[in-house]
């Protein structure tokens, strides 16, 4: 023990910053979740200052009660079917965009660099804002039904229509996510030695031959870190169908993270424990995803 | 930001005449191969190849441009014109004067970058020496410290916030920035420190060892050699903390509720909701917002595509 002290002191004095804060921050509030979802606090048994006084805290301890009530219930389920739509539509269009347009990059041709920095534009404005941005051009009154009208169609009631609501929050979730894939796929797609595509074109190889054979398996490694950090963003993006939507028309755009959101600090009377129970149940299935896309990888013969 | 869609269109199209020869341009015509068609060169499209290439990207270019700049667009119309569809009839600077100085804008503005630079500040120096050290040493507890890291990204927002919440609650923080930070600090850590680490894998050991031969510390070699090699790495995670401070909206909107106390991403929102549709002062706003940001974002962004590749593709 001494001589591990002795030897090992200074990696312990760097990383004891990030421990303390992960763990006081990160992994105290972690516990306390897990434990709030096992018990029935809500805004009204919580501890609270009111003026000088402060209550104390009255809830109790329920087992798996509120899990049991979740998982039985048809909402939970209702947004689930909603979140894997959005999250499946989203990072394979994202993806697929992003993919595409960085082929498109990686080839001689004129004006490139602008190309790239008017391409990643949407990275360097606040997600938020261009939320509002389009939220904008969503409106009734907004430029794409102007457009409409002036083309004789009628105009669509873009965001209190569910369909077209759903369209349009994947549609500005993609817009937002493709400047990253971009750039991700477009550093795998450069560092692929041109003498590969040559080769292949002496044997004869097609374009679309050349992109499946030789692209896409080079492009793996990259491509599968990106895939799985964006699903499991997209699966937690809060802020584009709160701001977009806010869920609606009638809770048909709300995915399970906002919905958890919802119980604790939208509606009334705030429902602490429920909240908690949701936010532990996404967790559980971001974890399970990503221990079967790893055992996936592996089975491939990837060494990640 | 303000002449870039322009910009698109004065170089963009690169008339069919000139994209025809990409690169070095092709001497004399080759002759034509069996069948009548030209023999082309390895690599080179022909002309309606790069035809289709160029609108391709322009295409993407316009939609990708097009929201913030029609942001920026509506930003200058008078109040009650925000949703004519003329690009200026009647150009105005109303809307900022109005958000400048009948709403809370500045207050917001501050309270964001007091978060802000609280958030990198600390985020990225506490992740700094933890990266290094998961770089660098091999030490007991190692992996676990690794896989930590990666797990706590994959952490829905809803798993902490009611917790968080609550705790904050207890400790007087709800509707101050510190609490903020602290919360922001939960995001940009773990991140960081990965980055971080992957960073430091780039930089050659041998740096180090030459520190250490000429008698530094640990800790010396760490702060004097391998730190300013690590520039780029540095403003990759500062990007990142930054991009978490100013622009996250659900801890900011459920931690911050007094007038006073709301961040930019909070308070963009009180412009526009089932109360009030002042699109005049959102447009104006969002832009106040957007530029600070994409400033930060010109500054990164070089780091941005080499760094996003190194530090957390490869690694």
């Amino acid at each position: 023990m001494r001589r591990a002290l002795s030897k090992h002191w200074y990696a312990w004095t760097m990383i004891a910053p990030v421990v303390i804060v992960i763990g006081v921050i990160i992994g105290y509030p972690l516990a306390r979740g897990v434990y709030l979802s096992m018990t029935n606090a809500d805004e009204r048994n919580v501890e609270r200052t009111i003026g000088a006084r402060t209550l104390e805290a009255t809830y109790e301890f329920v087992g798996f009660d509120n899990y049991v009530e979740v998982l039985t219930g048809d909402a939970f389920w209702g947004r689930m079917g909603w979140t894997i739509l959005w999250t499946v539509s989203c990072v394979t269009l994202t993806f697929a965009i992003g993919l595409a347009l960085a082929n498109m990059l990686n080839r001689k041709v004129r004006a490139r660099a602008l190309y790239r920095v008017l391409l990643i534009l949407p990275w360097g404005v606040p997600a938020f804002v261009s939320i509002f941005a389009w939220r904008l051009l969503f409106n009734d009154d907004g430029v794409f039904n102007g457009v409409l009208t002036g083309g004789g169609v009628e105009g669509v009631t873009w965001l209190e229509d569910p369909t077209w609501a759903k369209i349009a929050v994947i549609a500005v979730n993609v817009w937002l996510g493709v400047p990253f894939m971009l750039v991700a796929t477009l550093g795998a797609l450069q560092s692929i030695p041109g003498e590969l595509y040559e080769a292949a074109e002496m044997d004869g190889a097609g374009p679309w031959q050349r992109f499946t054979n030789i692209t896409l398996p080079s492009i793996r490694t990259v491509s599968s870190t990106v895939i799985l950090l964006s699903t499991i963003w997209t699966f937690n993006m809060f802020p584009v169908i709160f701001l977009l939507t806010q869920g609606g028309p009638y809770g048909s755009s709300e995915i399970l993270v906002t919905e958890a959101f919802n119980l604790a600090f939208v509606r009334s009377p705030r429902d602490f424990a429920g909240s908690a129970t949701w936010g532990v149940l996404i967790l559980l299935i971001l974890m399970i995803f990503a221990v079967f896309y790893r055992r996936s990888l592996r089975k491939q013969g990837e060494v990640w | 930001m303000t002449e870039m869609p322009n910009h698109a269109t004065d170089t963009g199209p690169a008339t069919p005449a000139e994209a025809t020869t990409p690169g070095r341009a092709v001497p004399a015509t080759p002759p034509p191969g069996p069948g009548g068609k030209r023999v082309r060169k390895r690599g080179e499209r022909g002309p309606l190849a790069s035809l289709a290439l160029h609108l391709g990207l322009l295409a993407a270019v316009v939609v990708a441009v097009f929201p913030p700049f029609w942001l920026l667009v509506t930003s200058f119309k008078p109040r009650n014109e925000a949703f004519g569809l003329d690009l200026v009839k009647d150009f105005t600077t109303e809307n900022y004067t109005h958000v400048l100085g009948e709403t809370a804008f500045l207050t917001w503005f501050g309270n964001s970058v007091l978060v802000v630079v609280l958030t990198v500040a600390l985020g990225v120096f506490i992740a700094s020496t933890t990266g290094y050290a998961l770089s660098r040493f091999k030490f007991p507890g190692m992996r676990p410290l690794l896989w930590t890291l990666l797990i706590t990204q994959m952490f829905p927002v809803a798993v902490l916030i009611v917790p968080l919440y609550n705790l904050m609650a207890k400790f007087q923080l709800l509707n101050q920035p510190i609490g903020l930070v602290i919360t922001y600090l939960t995001i940009a850590v773990p991140f960081c420190a990965w980055m971080m680490k992957g960073f430091f894998d780039t930089i050659p050991i041998s740096i180090d060892e030459s520190g250490r031969v000429d008698g530094l510390s640990p800790f010396g070699t760490f702060w004097r050699l391998v730190m300013p090699l690590a520039k780029p790495g540095i403003a990759v995670t500062g990007f990142y903390s930054f991009v978490t401070a100013w622009a996250e909206v659900a801890y900011a909107s459920a931690f911050m509720t007094g007038e006073d106390e709301l961040t930019l991403a909070r308070g963009l929102q009180t412009f526009v909701n089932q109360y009030t549709q002042d699109w005049g002062s959102m447009t104006a706003a969002a832009v106040l917002i957007a530029v600070p940001a994409a400033l930060v974002f010109g500054f990164a962004q070089r780091y941005l595509i080499s760094g996003m590749t190194a530090g957390a593709v490869k690694s």
